[in-house]
């Protein structure tokens, strides 16, 4: 199925004054697609905790490098992707080519993560992390009440 | 996407006054400002989040740091002023039952 959607990238260093930045412009595209005061703030808390993740994990490297920040706009949710090692990322690409979560393969990321990473899950529908050169979150956040209807389409169709 | 700290020191007690927003930016700011006040023998510091517009595990980290260290003193460690949004964020993480906090429908902010 090929659901049509707007895309939204934004590159920033990979320095912590810059995730303010990001925050400012979540709020802007996500109060536009109709989220609640609540799911915004959400949406700020769990990408914010992406991008801090990104940040110190850049900070260990010798380059301090870019954070990709990319945001997929659907008719009923935002995708949120995240990606640490400054490279360009196809959305497209990385969206499609994520299996599911895997605790196993992230034990480290979630060490390093702590209580970030449990923020990211609670906060969000859906999160997928890939760990690769660097690590990509992946998170979706549904528009209120449209997670059921799409559950429902799907059981009667 | 700022912060200030304003320390006052009323009665052998601490009382921190935080605005602004506390993210990895803004976090390490705070731990260094409270972290030497945190350090002295039966501490009472009360700390007025009332002004806090956003806060992540950045800040939570922060206070739960502070928290031990004024235990560890034999103090006393109590957060004031969160708003729901902060108040949320203390009972996901488990940190409400560990921690004293106080919102503003409770009058925390007496």
């Amino acid at each position: 199925m090929n659901e049509t959607y707007e895309y939204i990238e934004m590159k920033l260093p990979a320095k912590p004054e810059f995730i303010g930045i990001m925050r400012l412009t979540l709020s802007g595209i996500a109060s536009r697609m109709g989220f609640s005061y609540d799911s915004i703030e959400d949406l700020k808390i769990a990408t914010s905790e992406a991008c801090t993740n990104a940040v110190q994990h850049a900070y260990k490297g010798k380059n301090e490098g870019e954070v990709v920040i990319g945001f997929g706009l659907y008719e009923d949710r935002l995708e949120v992707m995240v990606v640490d090692n400054g490279q360009s990322c196809n959305f497209e690409e990385v969206r499609q080519g994520l299996g599911p979560y895997e605790r196993d393969q992230s034990v480290e990321f979630l060490r390093e993560g702590g209580l970030g990473l449990y923020l990211i899950e609670t906060l969000m529908d859906e999160v997928k992390i890939h760990q690769n050169e660097g690590v990509t979150v992946f998170m979706t956040k549904f528009l209120e009440g449209e997670q059921v209807e799409s559950d429902a389409e799907t059981i009667s169709n | 996407m700022n912060i200030s700290i304003d320390v006052q020191d009323i009665n052998s007690e601490v009382r921190v006054y935080v605005k602004g927003e506390i993210d990895a930016y803004t976090a390490p700011r705070l731990r260094e400002k409270l972290y030497p006040l945190s350090d002295k023998d039966k501490v009472v510091m009360v700390v007025d989040l009332s002004e806090v517009s956003y806060m992540d595990s950045t800040g939570l980290g922060v206070f739960v740091g502070l928290f031990k260290n004024v235990r560890a003193h034999n103090g006393d460690f109590k957060i004031i002023g969160l708003s729901e949004r902060l108040h949320r964020l203390f009972e996901i993480t488990g940190l409400a039952d560990i921690i004293h906090i106080k919102s503003h429908a409770e009058g925390g902010t007496q």
